[in-house]
């Protein structure tokens, strides 16, 4: 029994993790169609620009809040200036989003240097709950707080406001959207700033859990995609359930199935794929 | 498709052939490795730009026919020591097979959707290459592959001869090609691009040619692969990761998609950018990257295609999709 | 569309001239080309950089010198791929024509590289690279290891694991690859020979994120966790395995690189205590090390790591090498026999000889991270010296048996 609540607990917690990286990928994803192959960049550049803020003040809320911002800022400008002449064309969307991932992963790289880091967690985080033989890391009960939080954040914006109402009407139909007088680029703007500025705000919360390290961009880009490809593209409720299933599945594929870890991971992908093309929760 | 001026046409293609023929035993050896890998990975290309050019379909799991084709060879000229004909075969009949599966799965997908199930697949791939110890010999990859032997006057230990053999693999390739999207077949895969209901109407079976499109595709990378092993004596699962599909997408995009030779270019450019420019600075990474986003932005059609609409007036694009 | 293809390949046929190789008589006596291959861009790049200043920084010292020819060093970034290792090889030598090579991260570039490096009859050493058969049983002519081999420290850990720890059973948990499997075999081997049991082996895939399903499977019964991590890994999973309650239970063990000089900087309190085999650690405390690790800092702003001790030594290798055949690197026969008779009496990380098989017979240090001035530092609590990679095996009987693997050992007692 013991064995099955903590691989649980783990499974959620890390589908935690996933879902805030996953979330703005799918809204990216639903919303706009890109296929946006810098998001694992927005993670990694997240994680070293709230490395430097917790160097110079030592205060982590505002590594995640500078962090963010900073990453959405960049996130927007690249937009503006490249991707949104691209709609429609996947093929140019992911030519030039790796092109910025390769760019931005040399720049880290020349800025940070190459050493691995960890985000130091607040004290108040550390430890771990202790009930007999069973311990729960206090701040992976922390990452699931923040997923739980951000989740119904989105949640409401998107379903009970006017501008939720915007963007979902301009993923509808966006010439439609257009026509009653939604400014749809402001929107689709908003969105992929949205995006940025929740993956670097993972960045930094796995930042003091995976640590911070050349290479982190293109190493959760799969896990980001396989949640939004089985969720389904576009759907906030099926990122939320596809984080938590890949989560479980990988936490009890490696506990259970050592020697196919990997397989755990895609052929539930592969089965759900071919019963669904669009996901659990997409919309064709 | 038919140009203005075929003579005028063909003269460049069969300007740069002779070079590719005659070159060769002048330039330095370092300059042959370069030069034999471009028309490996041209083969690539190429089998790529059937699907992305010809079908519209912009795969990201290309890397995974080469992988097979990779280890095919791998495998049994290390373990078997099956000949040349034999590997070759098994490579590419496995990367047909390969190809046969994935389509079934990807096919029902368009666009970004399509995009996104390809990676995928290409993932599972490279998975299988990494975790399948006992028969990839996992993240040590398997070494020490030897050169085929054949019945040739050359041996092709020899860096010259092997770039001939890669050279005439590449040229194969080509014709095989050429007569696919030069047949009925190859017209009826670009009108499924311009528009799958008109071709419907017409009474084309649409999922069955893009099905025999993405399966055709597979193998002629499965044989690419198969050269690639040979030529670098080993295989490792770094063959197969996201990056090389990337990276076989840019060399299309570049080239020119929808043109096959122009595909073939951009892969001997990606292939002489990378090499000679790390030589220079380690901020290679820098300058590949701006490679991407800068044929986006100033080459959409690649460079076959900005030539082509520069000679032949503004004709529309092949290659594009509707926007 | 004529004009911009001809150009293109006039360009094209320009930059083949201009990498085309220098005529012959250019290479009478000029300097020493060192070719050397390292991982500069991608998620390794600290490591290339440790392992280049490690070699840059023992030909400084010797006013980049060696047997009175000037020497050349061509860094060649092979971008953690071993297809671009071979490129790079071929570049170097066809095109560069160094008289020597040396670098190389992770095994599978080892083994991509050798049977090309004895194809050139170019001597390449490999200061870093680690791969137990490249000097046992597929051993390669022209490849001199100067650094280890993965299961050479965990012999000697293995025997003190056992008797002077007095563990009697242990977990590991380990990368799933073949150099954590190589390093826990060796461990293994010994320690249940001196009476230990293995009764848990888990394995955990490279670029593992979240070590949590294995951590809560570790068998409550055992004295002690050896656990095999490396780069990324050795950061996260102190933190991981403290958090999970197991640290205040179960001593934590481990393979040199789960703890090494790269990680230690970054890691936090959770790391101390931790044991761990290595052939050096930067608090060896002899004069000469100590100057090493002085000089690095000044020079680089960090303690040196093992990749950049063993390159510094593999500078110092081919200079004792040239210095032997009087400059005539171009002999290669001669030089590859002469790099083979190195003996380095007084390196950083003590004295190194090749054995007839052609890997070091070195120290191994047992090594305790504790905190010393607000720093971690890997203090060495015992030295086994003269260690080969047999161990106290003969080497035939030893090399009868498979190499370390998954499963093998096989574990008896799980």
């Amino acid at each position: 029994m013991d064995f099955w609540i903590s691989q649980v607990f783990n499974g959620v917690s890390y589908g935690a993790l996933l879902f805030l990286l996953a979330g703005g990928l799918t809204l990216i994803f639903g919303m706009m169609h890109i296929v946006n192959m810098t998001h694992g960049s927005y993670f990694l550049l997240g994680g070293y620009v709230g490395l430097t803020v917790i160097w110079k003040t030592g205060s982590f809320p505002l590594a995640i809040l500078v962090a963010a911002v900073a990453i959405a800022v960049l996130g927007v400008v690249q937009w503006r200036l490249f991707l949104h002449r691209l709609a429609g064309e996947e093929l140019g969307q992911v030519l030039t989003t790796v092109g910025f991932a390769l760019i931005f992963q040399d720049l880290a790289l020349v800025i940070w240097g190459g050493e691995p880091y960890t985000i130091p967690a607040p004290a108040a985080l550390t430890g771990a709950f202790n009930t007999g033989a069973l311990y729960f890391p206090v701040y992976r009960v922390f990452m699931i707080g923040v997923a739980a939080v951000v989740a119904l954040i989105l949640w409401f914006v998107l379903e009970r406001t006017r501008v939720g109402a915007m963007m979902r009407a301009t993923v509808d139909d966006a010439e439609m959207a257009g026509g009653v007088g939604i400014d749809v680029r402001r929107i689709s703007m908003s969105v992929f700033a949205l995006g940025a500025l929740l993956a670097a705000g993972a960045g930094v919360v796995a930042g003091a859990f995976v640590g911070v390290y050349p290479g982190a961009d293109f190493e959760i880009l799969p896990y980001a995609f396989v949640v939004v490809i089985v969720g389904g593209m576009g759907s906030l409720r099926g990122a939320l359930i596809g984080s938590l299933l890949v989560g479980l599945l990988d936490n009890f594929g490696k506990a259970l199935f050592p020697e196919f870890s990997y397989f755990t991971l895609f052929a539930p992908m592969a089965v759900i794929l071919a019963v669904r093309p669009t996901g659990l929760f997409g919309r064709a | 498709m038919s140009g203005p001026a075929p003579a005028r046409r063909l003269l460049v293609p069969l300007g740069v052939l002779v070079l590719l023929l005659a070159a060769p035993p002048f330039v330095s050896s370092y300059v042959l490795t370069l030069l034999t890998q471009s028309v490996i990975y041209a083969i690539v290309a190429m089998s790529l730009d059937l699907l992305l050019g010809y079908l519209g379909l912009a795969s990201l799991g290309h890397a995974a026919y080469m992988g097979v084709g990779a280890y095919s060879v791998g495998i049994l000229a290390t373990r078997h020591g099956a000949g040349f004909g034999t590997i070759l075969a098994v490579g590419v009949v496995l990367a047909l097979a390969l190809a046969a599966v994935f389509g079934l799965l990807a096919l029902r997908a368009t666009g970004v959707y399509f995009l996104m199930i390809t990676l995928a697949l290409g993932m599972v791939g490279w998975g299988l290459a990494y975790r399948w110890n006992s028969l990839t010999g996992g993240d040590n990859g398997i070494s020490g592959v030897p050169r085929p032997a054949l019945p040739l006057p050359w041996s092709l230990g020899e860096a010259l001869p092997f770039y001939y053999f890669a050279l005439a693999g590449f040229l194969l390739s080509l014709g095989g090609l050429w007569v696919i999207v030069h047949s009925p077949f190859g017209k009826s895969l670009v009108g499924i691009r311009e528009s799958e209901t008109r071709m419907r109407t017409l009474g084309y079976h649409v999922w069955l040619h893009k099905y025999v499109g993405f399966v055709i595709a597979g193998g002629v990378a499965g044989a690419g692969g198969v050269l690639w092993a040979y030529y670098n004596g080993f295989v490792s699962p770094a063959d197969l990761e996201l990056g090389t599909s990337v990276e076989v997408l840019l060399m299309v995009a570049l080239g020119g998609r929808g043109t096959l030779l122009g595909p073939a270019l951009g892969a001997g450019i990606i292939v002489l950018l990378k090499n000679l420019v790390s030589v220079y600075t380690h901020r290679w990474l820098l300058i590949l990257g701006a490679a991407y986003i800068g044929t986006i932005v100033y080459a959409p059609e690649g460079i076959v295609g900005a030539v082509r609409r520069l000679a032949e007036g503004p004709a529309p694009a092949p290659a594009r999709p509707e926007a | 569309m004529t004009r911009k293809l001809t150009l293109g390949l006039v360009v094209a046929l320009g930059l083949a001239v201009a990498v085309a190789p220098p005529p012959a008589w250019a290479q009478q006596k000029g300097p020493i080309k060192i070719g050397f291959i390292a991982p500069m861009t991608g998620g390794a790049a600290q490591v290339g950089k440790d392992m280049v200043n490690g070699l840059m920084m023992y030909l400084a010292e010797h006013g980049n010198q060696i047997a009175g020819r000037k020497v050349e060093v061509i860094v060649e970034d092979n971008q953690g791929s071993p297809a671009v290792a071979l490129t790079k090889l071929r570049k170097l030598v066809e095109s560069d024509k160094v008289q020597v090579l040396a670098g190389g991260l992770f095994a599978h570039v080892g083994y991509a590289l050798a049977p090309k490096v004895d194809e050139y009859k170019v001597p390449m050493l490999y200061p870093v690279m680690a791969a137990d058969d490249l000097t046992q049983r597929k051993p390669t002519k022209w490849v001199v290891r100067t650094g280890w081999t993965s299961s050479q420290p965990s012999h000697p850990f293995g025997e003190y694991a056992a008797k002077t720890l007095g563990y009697k059973k242990v977990v590991t948990i380990g990368m799933d690859y073949a150099f954590g499997y190589e390093v826990i075999g060796g461990f293994q081997k010994t320690f249940e020979e001196h009476g230990g049991q293995i009764i848990q082996k888990l394995w955990a895939p490279i670029g593992t994120t979240d070590f949590a399903p294995y951590l809560s499977q570790i068998r409550k019964d055992a004295d002690a966790v050896f656990a095999l991590m490396v780069a990324v890994s050795s950061l996260r999973f102190p933190k991981q395995y403290e958090n999970a309650g197991l640290k205040a239970r179960l001593p934590l063990i481990g393979g040199g690189t789960t703890f090494d000089e790269f990680v230690l900087p970054s890691l936090g309190d959770e790391a101390i205590g931790g044991m761990s085999p290595l052939i050096y650690s930067a608090a060896i405390d002899t004069p000469i090390n100590k100057k090493f690790v002085k000089d690095y800092r000044a020079k680089f702003g960090k303690v040196p790591s093992y990749y950049s001790e063993t390159c510094y030594t593999a500078g110092r290798w081919i200079d004792e090498a040239a210095k032997a055949i009087n400059g005539d690197l171009e002999n290669r026969e001669k030089f590859l026999a002469a790099l083979r008779k190195v003996e380095i009496p007084d390196a950083p990380r003590g004295p190194i000889k090749l054995d007839a098989y052609g890997n070091p017979v070195q120290n191994i240090y047992i090594r305790k991270v504790e905190k010393k001035d607000g720093e971690l530092w890997n203090t060495v609590l015992k030295v086994y010296p003269n260690v080969t990679q047999f161990w106290n095996y003969k080497p035939d009987a030893f090399m009868k048996d498979p190499v370390y693997s998954r499963d093998y050992p096989p574990c008896k007692y799980c």
